[in-house]
């Protein structure tokens, strides 16, 4: 600190000398960056020790307690490789229900893509009569929870025969998603109209404009709707626990809720189902984090 | 909106206009409007799903408010969150947002550690801390006795404790409000940071008569997402509840864990849907107050109706 301070003095101007308030100026701001550091640690601390203690008893064999008198949140000298496979393909079948998940999710990336972006594009380059009165009408269905409707749906889905299929859980995504639809309208929006207007007067219409020019340039923002889309199909519980009704149907989010309300859980086989289950989440989360946490930030929230 | 434009163009425009929003008005109607209606009509009847439904008038309202227990039980568990979680959502969202915001070495890597609870599911996050919260050897309490609280909460298998473990557990994912708030706190000028230096401001004056009106819009979207994401606790409800090692009865028996229970465990659809009207009504109540109140404490940048 003192080492530091002292060639400072020498060459500060006369008329800004108050050595004293300088020098607490400068430990102020170290012990300032030290409490932030230590703070930023604690937090990462709060999230990073559990994950570890969930890898450590995946880890574990059958016979091998997981609660230890002191937590391990470190792999231990334990590591049982087997257990993920057990949990995949030999005493759960949980790489059935990634599959399944999978499935799922799919199908409704490619619903969300192809409905909100045409949806998306009508609301914020198209003008239409009554854009404003539904566009309100999106905002609040964007805002009333879909729960609510949850049991009405069900029957009609009931009344359809879709009950046991995956068709509940996919065709909706089909007609928009109000979230998605308001995200690509922010961000369509963004894109300078004088490229419409060119194009209009070369003679392309609504379609044209829309698949050769704003779709190209949309690419970030469908991307976030596809991960947010991924994510929440592959982690939604209450859709398939309404719709499904057989294990060979059944999707990662109820394997797993279903081991803990077991009897006697086999924790250490719960624990691995779950990392193997986080896993793809994970693995597109640090691939596309950037976009992501940027898409959020570039929507905003005005207007 | 801008003015009708006649003529062959504008009409063309607005003929593709509907062609475009096509999905979206099918979806409307058969996913919104049909079953909104529908809903109205069975939560005035008796219906179980084999035998036609049976017009009972008002009967399942007035059960709901002076004979069902457990629907109070809900409202209260409900409210119980809602008072712990958001408040305490909103604070903590915001400082860590601030943490996130410095501009120091390494703060991306800690970005990324901090949003990654964000990105599991409430199924995967419940499984994990219904493990660590076991009152008798998990970890969570091991730390706490390690700490020299000999009597540590039982947290899901208390009833006292049960509601703050849920609202624990949420707190562990607070990094997805963050990322919302960092993206207003990115938004706001360095232009009004220097003008308040200028001026003198400290950094408290500055969080407060900068940082804080900026943000508000922010905090009045997660203040009501907040609110009425209190009525959906349901995975970390539906796990927690059922992993406890003893039985905890009914605190944790949120709002859309009873309509779930009456609707698919007891096969009462009409008494569901009445269910469900009142988490409907909750909503917007929520969503009305809060657009009526915001307009003192919410400061807008730009004039929303300008934009268009």
């Amino acid at each position: 600190m003192k080492t530091v301070e002292a060639p400072e003095r020498v060459q500060a101007p006369p008329e800004i000398a108050p050595q004293p308030s300088v020098l607490r100026y400068r430990a102020r701001r170290v012990s300032h960056k030290v409490l932030m550091y230590a703070l930023l640690l604690g937090v990462c601390g709060f999230i990073l020790l559990p994950v570890g203690w969930m890898f450590t008893a995946a880890l574990k064999p059958d016979l091998e307690p997981i609660f230890t008198p002191t937590p391990e949140w470190f792999p231990s000298e334990f590591w049982a490789w087997e257990n993920f496979r057990r949990v995949l393909t030999d005493v759960m079948p949980f790489l059935r229900y990634m599959i399944n998940t999978t499935i799922i999710v799919v199908a409704n990336i490619i619903g969300v893509l192809i409905s909100c972006s045409l949806v998306g594009f009508a609301f914020a380059r198209l003008r239409f009569r009554g854009s404003k009165v539904l566009f309100y009408i999106l905002i609040v269905t964007m805002l009333i929870p879909w729960q609510a409707l949850m049991v009405p749906q069900f029957l009609m889905f009931v009344k359809l025969g879709w009950y046991g299929t995956y068709l509940p859980l996919i065709v909706p995504s089909f007609t928009g998603t109000a979230f998605f639809i308001f995200l690509i309208r922010q961000y369509m929006r963004t894109i300078p109209k004088d490229l419409d207007d060119a194009a209009r007067v070369d003679g392309l219409n609504a379609w044209q404009i829309f698949w050769r020019i704003i779709l190209p340039l949309s690419t970030p923002v469908l991307t976030v709707c596809a991960v947010f889309t991924f994510l929440w199909n592959w982690n939604n519980l209450l859709g398939p626990l309404i719709y499904l009704d057989s294990d060979e149907k059944f999707t990662v989010a109820i394997g797993l809720a279903n081991m803990v309300t077991l009897a006697d859980t086999p924790w250490n086989l719960a624990m691995a189902a779950n990392l193997v289950s986080i896993l793809p989440c994970v693995i597109v989360y640090f691939f596309i984090q950037k976009k992501l946490i940027g898409g959020i930030a570039s929507v905003g929230l005005k207007g | 909106m801008g003015r009708p434009r006649k003529g062959l163009m504008a009409r063309k425009e607005q003929r593709a206009a509907y062609l475009f929003l096509s999905p979206w008005l099918f979806g409307l109607a058969a996913l919104w409007l049909i079953p909104i209606i529908a809903s109205i009509w069975l939560s005035l009847t008796e219906y179980n799903i084999i035998t036609p439904p049976e017009f009972i008038g008002l009967e399942n309202y007035r059960e709901m408010l002076f004979e069902d227990r457990t629907f109070w039980v809900s409202i209260r568990v409900t409210l119980k969150f809602m008072v712990l979680s958001v408040p305490l959502y909103l604070v903590f969202g915001l400082l860590l947002s601030l943490l996130l915001n410095l501009k120091i070495r390494g703060i991306n890597l800690f970005r990324t550690i901090m949003f990654l609870p964000s990105v599991l599911s409430g199924v995967a996050v419940a499984v994990l801390w219904v493990a660590l919260l076991n009152p008798d050897v998990g970890a969570v309490n091991s730390v706490l006795r390690g700490l020299g609280i000999d009597d540590p909460p039982r947290w899901l298998d208390s009833p006292t404790w049960a509601v703050p473990s849920v609202v624990l557990v949420g707190l562990w994912g607070i990094g997805g409000g963050a990322i919302i708030y960092l993206s207003g706190l990115q938004n706001i000028s360095a232009q009004l940071y220097e003008a308040a230096l200028l001026d003198g401001a400290g950094p408290w004056q500055r969080f407060r008569y900068v940082t804080l009106p900026m943000i508000s819009p922010t905090l009045l979207f997660v203040l009501i997402t907040g609110l009425i994401d209190a009525f959906q606790v349901f995975d970390l409800a539906y796990v927690l509840s059922r992993g406890g090692t003893q039985g905890i009865g009914d605190s944790l028996q949120f709002y859309l864990i009873n309509l779930w229970n009456e609707a698919f465990q007891n096969g009462r659809y009409g008494y569901a849907s009445a269910l469900s009207w009142v988490l409907v009504l909750a909503a917007a109540a929520v969503i009305l107050v809060i657009f009526r109140t915001s307009g003192r404490w919410v400061y807008y940048e730009y004039d929303p109706e300008r934009e268009r």
